[in-house]
């Protein structure tokens, strides 16, 4: 059984609007919805920035009312992450008085036999609107009662546009920024930040999973293409030369050579190892192919070419199926290997 | 059976850090507004569209040609979305050559984009998979290592990356797109900057940039009396890593150029190519593919980038525009080549003109190097 | 131009191989070279389609060329599409007359991730896909409008289901909704699989098979990216399609409809009649491997001409929310 692992992947988008979109976002915060008029007169909401039937770009905003008809919808019984709620919900498009165009969101009820094609519904809106698509927490029948209020908003349908709260980014933009950058008048929306993190279960072929559990054992097993007959560290699940799955296995030593590499001094996000370090290309005695992996154990500026290194095991009760068993590889003093012996390897 | 194919128009953004005025549909349609103002051609002209760019991570959209088919234009159009790492600009421009060769369409819109400020490169370009070895550091930690080979292997001086990036950056300085515009970077400010990836410095290394690209090709019927002829296109892969594999001067790249050249009929390219936009995001590549596309013999690629003959006023100017040191936005990066080349050509290449240019190469590479996009844009018709 | 040889990997709901597509697409490539005789020499051109996002990971195409054995190097492009529109690309490198061979692949790896929440990253970033609308709900509002508006209905639903499946149409009703109005037999499964087929000129076409399928239209379109802006209950791309590569006389379609009231969207909007066969190989409702579904419906289809069942027929694939990009290809035995 091959091995795998989850893997999370994520990252918090920095969104910049331009004109169209900013403004939307901005009327959004302060509880209005604008459209956008086509080119063939039908209202967009949310507006698109060119249209959909001659390119164009558009620029004349209508604003539309906040209460709107059911034009389909959709139930679900088991929201995912990130969806408007974890219970279950309505999805729904929904043409707002004064649009031509059905906008897709949420809607707050809590059976589908309330949803029906032609309901009237209106916004509820997000008790503190940022500029973003959010602002609209979701949908619900206009027969419920109105809120009296809304928390921070007497009057939302005429609050003139505020500066707080602001989105991400806003207030950087506000202040005195590069030509070329930024855009819309100060306090206008202008960005959104959209997270979107997801989680994936990262498999290794076969062939590089009998590798990692030798690994557990702090053992290097390379495998041998059939055809080629090199030797591959890690094994492959097919020779990129000859496509077919690396086979024979080899155990190879943990000395080998550095053939090159580079010294990282760059900082960057998610980065594992604290800079400055040597990433090295460790060519094992027997193996055809190099890797790459730290070079500790002298100064970075003494890691040469052709250097001869040794593997520093962490201690055996830490391993697992991972190259990090090999804390790093050090110098083991030899002279360095001439170059005739690794130069057909960079 | 093979439809001639012309570059009608071209267009570009202007290439910053962040672009925080526009959309990503802004983005592109200030590029693709330019392209077709220069082909002089309306959106009922355009047949089909050819969007390239890279990594969707980057800024978070799976296929974001799906939602921007309104602002390219594509609404009941052929629409293809082309990856082949970072050379996807150079290849969506060849596709979109097919397109016409393949006698299919009259007018197609190539566009290529990238809006790096949406996320952060360096992370999505190092996230280590469970079980490995997380000594990745981005393209500038990938590459670092084959360009210390190749100073090993050529045995070129250590200022000649240096020479590339002050070259480079004064080219970009007379390019009113570019992102870097550096006029006062001298030999000495750049080998004073700081090591990054050592042996890579700072002042060696490409931006990163929001833009795009966008190119309208046309076949005969379609061309003006001033396009750019496609005379040659070639596309080239291998794997990312093998036994043996040479990854100074990888094979598809010389196969890439040796199939390019051919089909141009050009048997020394240092004589024949008039001006030449190589992908080079680490200056280092400048000789290294000089070599590679066999402007230089092997080895040698370094002396002629030192006697200055990739200069403005040199035999072989190479990225009069200030190439991709000056502007990166990855995906659109390849297409930037092409596009420069096709504008060296056409002769609308303003204060970063090269004089007399009846040829010109446009070059991109991707991945480990490992996928090689070219052309070659002449003022003849094949 | 035909087609002359199509594998597919077997249709599972979860592999154990990488997302690289290598498991899958080793034994598929082995597949073809010994139904057509090739080997990977003899290949002009090499096209494929597959998604970063799938994989959750920058460039994960580059390492299936290691299935391949690229070395020496080939001559080779990738598209962010599904296999189909890399066949689409391979079609004009061969009308180029630069090659006279091709071969295309399509992969993915559906199960490493969560497919229904992954494909909300497809909808508009700024105005929709911050709230995840997943796949599966934006269909299920998709069918209700053909409900409401008379075009079909889940009974006729159900129908599609039972002739995919088996089974018997009332008692399929009697499921539950997994996401009001579709129920989980209105669903493609979720499926990990890869697909390849080989493309030839005239005459390598003729040495290389008895009977090619011979492509006489291959067209694709687009429509909008607002889905607001669509409407929803037909295809406009895949009409336009059909008309352009002329779908008159076919006698069978794969279809690439991953829900079934999208099989009658797109019955209707080809207007092909009820003596068409619809997805003889059980289509996509029987398996649904992402990036290659739609390939496999053009190699499915190519194989009712080599196996002689058919004279003239048609495939289908689709991309996007809501069937928003749509490929016909027309084949024909000679």
């Amino acid at each position: 059984m091959p091995l795998s692992a989850p893997l999370r992947v994520g990252f918090d988008y920095t969104r910049s609007l331009g004109p169209v979109l900013g403004h939307f976002m901005t009327e959004l915060r302060a509880r209005r919805v604008v459209g956008v008029r086509g080119s063939d007169g039908r209202v967009h909401v949310p507006p698109v920035e060119y249209d959909p039937v001659t390119a164009a770009p558009l620029s004349e905003f209508v604003e539309v009312a906040a209460e709107g008809t059911v034009v389909t919808w959709s139930w679900m019984p088991k929201p995912l992450a990130g969806q408007p709620f974890d219970r279950p919900f309505a999805w729904a498009m929904v043409r707002l008085d004064g649009a031509d165009t059905p906008l897709l969101h949420a809607v707050d009820v809590a059976d589908p036999s309330a949803m029906s094609i032609g309901m009237r519904v209106r916004i509820r809106w997000a008790a503190d609107p940022i500029g973003g698509i959010t602002d609209i927490a979701c949908f619900e029948p206009a027969t419920n009662p109105l809120p009296t209020t809304y928390p921070q908003f007497a009057e939302p349908s005429t609050t003139p546009t505020r500066p707080s709260p602001q989105p991400a980014g806003a207030d950087r933009l506000a202040r005195g920024r590069p030509p070329g950058e930024g855009g819309g008048r100060a306090g206008d929306v202008t960005m959104v930040t959209t997270p979107i993190h997801l989680d994936v279960v990262h498999s290794v072929s076969p062939e590089e999973s009998k590798y990692l559990r030798a690994l557990a054992h702090g053992k290097l097993l390379g495998q041998r293409c059939p055809k080629c007959h090199k030797v591959y560290i890690p094994p492959r699940g097919a020779c990129p030369v000859d496509g077919v799955p690396t086979t024979d296995e080899v155990e190879l030593p943990d000395v080998g050579t550095v053939t090159t590499f580079c010294v990282v001094n760059v900082p960057f996000l998610g980065q594992r190892i604290k800079p400055p370090y040597v990433a090295a290309y460790v060519l094992l005695d027997g193996a055809d192919i190099a890797f790459l992996h730290l070079v500790l154990g002298c100064a970075a500026d003494e890691v040469r070419m052709g250097m001869r290194v040794r593997a520093v095991w962490k201690p055996a009760e830490d391993w697992g199926t991972t190259l990090e068993n090999i804390d790093h590889f050090a110098p083991t003093g030899e002279p360095d290997a001439p170059y005739e012996t690794y130069e057909g390897h960079l | 059976m093979k439809q001639p194919a012309a570059v009608l128009g071209v267009g570009q953004t202007h290439h910053r850090a962040k672009r925080l005025d526009v959309s990503m549909a802004g983005l592109c349609r200030e590029a693709i507004d330019r392209a077709m103002a220069d082909a002089n051609v309306d959106w009922d002209g355009i047949d089909a569209v050819v969007v390239g760019k890279a990594p969707d991570l980057f800024e978070g959209v799976m296929m974001p040609e799906l939602f921007l088919a309104d602002a390219l234009g594509a609404v009941g159009k052929p629409l293809l979305r082309v990856h082949t790492a970072g050379s996807v600009g150079g290849s969506t421009a060849n596709v979109a050559v097919s397109l016409i060769h393949s006698g299919v369409h009259r007018r197609v819109l190539a566009v290529a984009f990238e809006k790096q400020s949406e996320s952060n490169a360096m992370w999505a370009l190092s996230i280590a998979p469970p079980f490995s070895m997380p000594v990745g550091a981005g393209a500038g930690g990938y590459f670092a290592p084959h360009v210390r080979s190749y100073i090993r292997r050529s045995g070129a001086p250590e200022h000649i990356g240096s020479l590339v990036a002050v070259k480079d950056r004064h080219n970009g300085a007379r390019n009113p797109y570019a992102h870097l515009r550096q006029p006062d970077i001298t030999l000495e400010s750049v080998r004073a900057s700081t090591m990054l990836w050592d042996p890579i410095r700072y002042d060696e290394t490409c931006p990163s940039s929001d833009g795009a690209c966008a190119i309208v090709l046309g076949d005969s019927s379609a061309a003006h009396r001033d396009s750019a002829w496609i005379q040659a296109t070639a596309m080239r892969t291998e794997p990312t890593t093998f036994a043996g594999r040479d990854q100074v001067n990888p094979r598809a790249g010389r196969e890439a150029a040796h199939a390019l050249w051919r089909e141009a009929g050009i048997t020394d390219p240092l004589q024949e190519i008039d001006a030449a936009e190589i992908y080079v995001p680490f200056s280092w590549f400048e000789p290294m593919w000089l070599e590679n596309l066999g402007f230089a013999a092997v080895g040698q690629g370094w002396k002629l980038t030192e006697s200055g003959a990739t200069a403005m006023d040199g035999q072989l100017p190479v990225n009069a525009s200030g190439g991709v040191l000056s502007s990166n936005p990855i995906g659109a990066s390849g297409m930037l080549r092409f596009a420069e080349a096709a504008l060296q050509v056409m002769g609308r290449a303003g204060d970063h003109q090269v004089d007399g240019v009846r040829r010109a190469l446009g070059h991109a590479y991707g991945g480990g190097s490992q996928y090689f996009s070219m052309w070659v844009v002449g003022s003849e018709k094949p | 131009m035909a087609v002359v040889g199509f594998a597919q990997a077997p249709h599972v709901r979860a592999t154990e191989g990488t997302t690289n597509g290598v498991e899958m697409l080793v034994p598929v490539f082995a597949e073809l070279f010994a139904e057509t005789g090739l080997t990977k020499e003899d290949i002009g051109f090499w096209c494929s389609g597959s998604s970063d996002y799938l994989a959750a990971r920058a460039f994960s195409f580059i390492a299936a060329v290691d299935a391949i054995g690229a070395y020496p190097p080939i001559n080779e492009s990738h598209v962010e599409m599904d296999g189909a529109w890399a066949l689409y690309e391979a079609w004009l490198k061969i009308r180029t007359g630069e090659v006279d061979t091709a071969l295309v692949y399509g992969f993915g790896k559906s199960s490493a991730g969560d497919l229904r929440r992954t494909l909300a990253l497809q909808l508009d970033p700024y105005t929709v896909a911050p709230l995840w609308p997943d796949s599966v709900s934006i269909a299920a509002m998709q069918a209700r409008l053909g409900i409401d508006a008379g075009l079909w209905s889940e009974r006729a639903m159900a129908e599609v289901a039972a002739r995919a499946h088996g089974g018997d149409a009332v008692d399929l009703l009697g499921e539950p909704y997994i996401a009001d109005p579709l129920r989980r037999h209105d669903c493609a499964p979720i499926t990990d699989g890869a697909s390849a087929v080989i493309l030839a000129s005239g005459e390598r076409a003729r040495e290389l098979r008895e009977r090619p399928a011979w492509i006489t239209g291959i067209e694709h379109r687009i429509d909008s990216g607002s889905l607001g802006a669509r409407d929803l209950t037909t295809s406009p791309s895949t009409a336009a399609s059909a008309r352009a590569a002329d779908v008159d006389g076919v006698e069978a379609a794969e279809l690439h409809a991953p829900f079934t009231h999208q099989e009658i969207l797109l019955r209707q909007a080809i207007g092909l009649g009820d003596d068409v066969s619809v997805n003889p190989s059980g289509g996509p409702l029987t398996g649904n491997p992402m990036f290659a579904a739609g390939l496999s419906r053009i190699g499915e289809a190519a194989r009712l001409l080599f196996d002689g069942l058919h004279g003239r027929v048609l495939a289908h694939a689709t991309s996007g929310p809501a069937l928003q990009q749509n490929l016909v290809c027309v084949m024909e035995a000679r």
